[in-house]
This record gives structure tokens, sequence and C-alpha cells, in this order.
């Protein structure tokens, strides 16, 4: 990655106006994944004047500015009951502290990236993502979104909801990405399965949605039917660290688990 | 570009590129217990503290820190001759490559948790590689040292 120059914004009007000046200006967040990208920025753009990094407890939401770090979304205590704080959880073995006091929540959502163990948890919870211009939209439709129009994240709502959730990842060491993760929450009657770092982006396991929120019960066989439409479904593939094959069994394992766990 | 940032407390001004990383900001700065081992945010060895908060100094753009504070192991150096008793006491400390970056972290966990678990120790290191020791002799001294303080 190479940066030719940088600006600290005072106002997200002069943040959205430079971002939208060059097509290769762009919003550096924490910086800590950008080592990955070989590509050139013109002027990369700074929101830490911003005070973006705010976490707001409202009555039915909990309001994460995009400039908060992964650490400080960690301990926030009202995320750590949130869908039995599984966002805390899974925040928890990102790396280690060191990088999760850097990389922010909104870089993490922004950047789509194919490895995230961030964005798994936050699609099976009930989240809308701000924009500067173009408002609300929910992270589900952001996921699949085509726009390529740019536009700043202010902030990230993460809805207060009565569901229970659970999440788990393979990795090979306690600093590598993950080979897969998986999420899946239950409200009411409703479950919600995600897959990610298969190794593309994160997606939901619709097919499998649909036939365990059919089901009149969740017995052991709607399970185990359960993570076999998922494993069919879904697209894994091949790279160093695992093979496609390897990835879809190790999705259908936590999904049978996942279930398990959520209908206790 | 031109950064003012406070290091171990005294007031800096670098000369920096935009995409500078503060690793190598600080190394050419001749602040040289920071070190360079992976360069991709995974061994620990270049952490420091940023506003008091552990931090990979390859992850983070020298840019970011206009106007923070910025401490190496040199703005703690009565804490990390202490904990370096307790480190050779378990011989903990082979080629010493990791141990600036480690004292940073346990300084932090201190300020953070003041009476750890076993678990949380080990879960506060995580982002510290040593290619030496295997960890147990590290984690036993860094648990003396905690229950000592």
């Amino acid at each position: 990655m190479k940066i030719n120059g940088y600006q600290t914004v005072k106002s997200l009007e002069e943040a959205y106006n430079l971002l939208n000046e060059n097509k290769q200006n762009a919003i550096v967040a924490g910086g800590a994944w950008m080592r990955l990208s070989s590509k050139v920025i013109e002027t990369a753009i700074d929101l830490s004047g911003l005070e973006l990094d705010q976490i707001v407890e409202t009555k039915d939401a909990f309001e994460i500015g995009a400039m908060a770090t992964l650490r400080q979304v960690e301990k926030q205590e009202g995320l750590k009951n949130l869908y039995n704080g599984v966002l805390s959880k899974a925040l928890s073995k990102i790396m280690g502290v060191p990088i999760r006091n850097v990389a922010t929540i909104g870089g993490s959502i922004i950047g789509k990236y194919s490895f995230s163990d961030v964005l798994t948890p936050l699609l099976v919870m009930n989240v809308e993502l701000e924009f500067y211009k173009k408002g609300k939209i929910s992270l589900e439709d952001f996921l699949v979104s085509k726009d390529r129009s740019k536009d700043v994240l202010v902030k990230v709502i993460i809805k207060k909801e009565e569901a229970k959730a659970y999440f788990h990842k393979m990795q090979k060491t306690g600093l590598d990405f993950a080979v897969v993760n998986v999420a899946i929450s239950k409200k009411a009657d409703t479950f919600k399965i995600a897959v990610g770092a298969r190794p593309s982006l994160v997606k939901f396991a619709l097919e499998a949605m649909a036939f365990v929120n059919d089901a009149k019960e969740v017995t052991e066989e709607v399970i185990l039917e359960t993570a076999l439409i998922a494993g069919k479904e879904l697209k894994f593939g091949t790279n160093s660290k695992a093979s496609e094959e390897y990835r879809r069994n190790i999705a259908m394992a936590y999904i049978k688990r996942g279930l398990r766990e959520v209908i206790k | 570009m031109k950064v003012n940032v406070k290091v171990n407390g005294q007031n800096k001004v670098f000369n920096i590129e935009p995409g500078d990383y503060l690793l190598d900001t600080l190394r050419k700065e001749n602040y040289l217990s920071v070190k360079k081992g992976c360069d991709n945010s995974s061994c620990g060895v270049c952490t420091v503290l940023f506003d008091g908060k552990p931090i990979k100094s390859c992850s983070l753009l020298t840019a970011k820190t206009e106007g923070h504070e910025v401490t190496t192991v040199e703005g703690i150096q009565k804490e990390a001759d202490k904990l370096s008793d307790y480190f050779g006491a378990e011989g903990a400390d082979q080629c010493g490559y990791c141990t600036p970056g480690m004292a940073l972290s346990v300084h932090a966990l201190k300020e953070e948790n003041s009476n750890p678990s076993d678990e949380e120790i080990k879960e506060y290191l995580t982002g510290n590689l040593c290619r030496c020791t295997g960890y147990q002799s590290q984690h036993i001294a860094i648990r003396n040292y905690l229950e000592d303080k």
C-alpha cells in the first residue's frame, strides 16, 4: 500500500467531499489491515478528530461510533449481555489486544473482509449501518449491495433483542485468520445462520435457515438436516489455509453444535 | 509531513511520509528497543503503548499519532527492570528480542486488570510471541510479578 497524502478532517461533510473528490482517496479507519492491500491511496482521510469513537446505549439499541476500536466494543458492559455476549466473545478472540486496540468496528465492516470474525456474529444480530449521506441500511443489505458509491460510515446500530447466539471459528493459531467461522442466533422461534471465511465474504445459509425455521420442533434430526442443507447450499473454497472439503465439514459441525447450544 | 507526538514524556516532531508506520518512524528516530520482527501485525516485538494502551507499532500509521502519547520500554524503565528480575529468576529470558514488547504488555495488563487470572494473563499476552522459551517460564514470571507488585 502506498499513501501519497494525509488529511485529518474537521467534519463529516469535509470527509465526504474529500472522499468523492478523487477515486483513489480513501478513509483510514484504524489502518490495521491496510498493509494487506497493494492499492495506492492518493489522500488518506483520517476521521480521528470527529469523536466517532463513542458507544452510546439507548433504550432500544447500542450505537457504536464507526471509529470505536474492537477492544472498546469488546469491553462495553452492555454488549456483554446482548445475544448472550456473542459479539464480545467473538471480538476477544481476534488476533491479540494490541491489534484490537487499533482496528475499528467501522473499518472491519466497510472492508467486507473475507476473513472477518466481526461480520459473522454481527450478521446474525439486528444491525443497521448509518452512513453520512445514504442514511441507514441493514448490514445484510450492505453486504450484498453492489453500490460502489463512496460514503462515510458514521455509526453501527445494534438493536437490543431478546435472543441467544453462538459463534465459533476454526483457526490454526490464536493470531491467525479464521479458516472458517459460524454464527447462529435464535430470536423467539427464528434462527439465523451465517458462515464466514469460506474463504469468501460471510453469507446467510438461507435454505438451511428456511428449513429449521419451518420445523415444528428442532429435533436432533432437524439439526443434522439443517447442517447438511447448509453444507450443500454454501460455496466453500480452497486456499493455503484449508481445503474446500475441510471448510465445509467444519462449518457443518459448527452449525450442529451451534443449533444445539441456542435451543438449550 | 510533520507529526507532533509525545514519546516517553518528551515532545517530539517527526518528519514522515504519509504512509509511514510508527515502527519504522521510531526505529529511524533511534528508539531501537522497538524491535522489527514480522512487520505484519503478528509477532508483537514492536509493541508500544499508545495513550497507555498496547498496540503493534507496525500496524499504526505514524500520522495517526499526531497529538498523542507513545511509550516505549524506556518509558517504563523502573518497572521493566523489576520485571526483568522475575524473568531472570524463572529463566524466562533468552535472546531477549521479545522482552521489551512483552514488558509493555504486562504493564498495560497491570493497569487494566490488577488481579488477572492465569487465563486472562495468557489472553492478554496472546499478541506477544517468543521463539525461545515456550511461554511457561514467562507466564510464571509474569504471574509472580503481578502477585508481588
